[in-house]
């Protein structure tokens, strides 16, 4: 089996057979993983699959020598960094991509009412997930569909585990309420209060 | 605590994340407070939904294939998909292509050279052990864990009957470990039994198939990129327990699912 993969010339990424072996083992099982993450993050199927490949890649020149790091987790830092590489590529220069947790963060003071505002209403758990803002996104897929752990997720977005609770919270409230059919403030008035 | 500082734990609590402390705490205060048991629900009714309905697919064979020619994976006379799939729109015929089971992949190769005798340990049983963890990856994803849902044993027996020609042995061993539901799986391309049991958030796959003559036991547990596998064999049928719950959790899980009658 190591003579085959040997034997099949341009491993790019050079890893010893012995390694590549192992990438199979630990790393590519969680291809899925990171095409969905990516899919969510980026919302766009062509810009997924690039990044997903960008993220592979680098992935396998990392590996080489890598010990006792748990695969998934591991692969999906990679992706979401990719990710978030090619949203900021996308963005006209001067819009800020970086996440501003004040902004995201109407904590007591404002109320719920602030947060409500950037919710859309919606009837489809797609639309409501796709409606998030990427930092609430990406901790629900994280989350929800791939079922990391707290602290698997903080590895993942290199953030403290409080943060990673927090988000997910908030996410999740957000998310109920867009499922619920609220909509409040901004805009629903600019939608002519479609809110039921 | 007052209901407000409960709500705000609620999310980790439902997660199983919270300290033993918090954990207790949030526990006491829902069973007294209608509200906030309420609120719990909607979250735990929240998170199934969205695991059910939210977009999660596999990944395109064309981009399985771009990986693995750039990794180096994709060698001539291999199963690998080659020019057909980089061409779009013939996705159709590559979707029946090999690498669509990843440790298939892995596992073919090992497969091919040593046989594995219906579960019997030897040379065939690192391939095994790669098609439970693959098979117990795979269910992880949203809608491929259950095709019954039930925690209840009576439901879920009968509805393995007429799927395949043997009846597993189907045991609810909650409140440690409740009975969640059941599946078909495959295993060395033949259906196989699965019964998933939870603890905590932790899935278990229990893949249970006949092998006439085995004596009731509980085997080592092999551990693999996180995952546990425990080799059993229970009334005549041999068994293998995946999880990532703690090994030492996951071997008293099989103990209890071996003394079952």
């Amino acid at each position: 089996m190591a003579d085959d993969i040997q034997a099949s010339g341009p491993a790019r990424a050079a890893l010893s057979a012995r390694e590549l072996e192992r990438f199979e083992r630990c790393v590519l099982p969680h291809l899925d993983a990171a095409w969905n993450l990516a899919r969510h993050m980026l919302r766009d199927a062509h810009e997924a699959e690039d990044a997903v490949q960008e993220a592979m890649l680098r992935a396998c020149r990392h590996f080489g020598g890598l010990r006792g790091v748990d695969g998934r987790p591991w692969l999906m830092a990679i992706v979401r960094n990719t990710c978030l590489t090619q949203l900021r590529r996308r963005r006209p220069a001067g819009q800020a991509v970086e996440f501003d947790e004040e902004a995201h963060t109407p904590e007591t003071a404002a109320g719920p009412e602030l947060e409500l505002a950037r919710v859309r209403a919606s009837d489809s758990v797609r639309e409501a997930l796709a409606a998030l803002a990427i930092e609430f996104r990406e901790v629900i897929v994280l989350r929800e569909l791939e079922g990391l752990s707290y602290r698997e997720i903080a590895t993942v977005i290199d953030a403290p585990i409080g943060t990673v609770m927090s988000r997910l919270s908030r996410a999740r409230h957000q998310l109920a309420c867009a499922l619920r059919g609220e909509t409040a403030g901004r805009e629903a008035a600019e939608h002519g209060g479609d809110a039921s | 605590m007052t209901c407000e500082q409960i709500r705000e734990l609620l999310s980790p609590f439902s997660d199983d994340e919270l300290d033993a402390a918090s954990s207790r705490a949030v526990e006491r205060h829902v069973a007294g407070c209608a509200a906030c048991a309420a609120a719990l629900d909607e979250l735990r009714a929240l998170g199934i939904r969205v695991r059910r309905e939210a977009d999660y697919e596999p990944a395109p064979d064309t981009l399985r294939a771009r990986v693995l020619a750039d990794i180096g994976l994709a060698r001539p006379g291999a199963s690998g998909p080659r020019a057909e799939t980089i061409a779009p729109g013939r996705a159709r015929i590559a979707r029946a292509n090999p690498w669509r089971g990843l440790a298939i992949a892995a596992g073919l190769l090992v497969l091919l050279g040593g046989a594995w005798y219906g579960g019997r340990i030897g040379a065939g049983e690192d391939a095994l052990m790669r098609e439970v963890t693959a098979a117990h990856v795979r269910s992880l994803q949203p809608g491929h864990l259950m095709d019954v849902v039930s925690t209840d044993q009576h439901t879920v027996k009968p509805w393995f009957a007429g799927r395949l020609d043997y009846s597993p042995p189907v045991t609810d061993l909650a409140p440690d470990f409740p009975l969640i539901g059941g599946r078909l799986d495959v295993l060395n391309g033949r259906p196989v039994a699965a019964l998933v049991y939870q603890r905590r958030k932790h899935v278990i796959n229990v893949f249970a198939w006949p092998e006439p003559g085995a004596r009731d036991a509980v085997g080592p547990t092999t551990s693999r990129d996180g995952w546990h596998v425990i080799e059993a064999a229970h009334a005549g049928m041999a068994l293998r327990v995946v999880s990532d719950l703690d090994p030492r959790e996951l071997e008293g899980f099989a103990q209890r699912l071996i003394a079952a009658k």
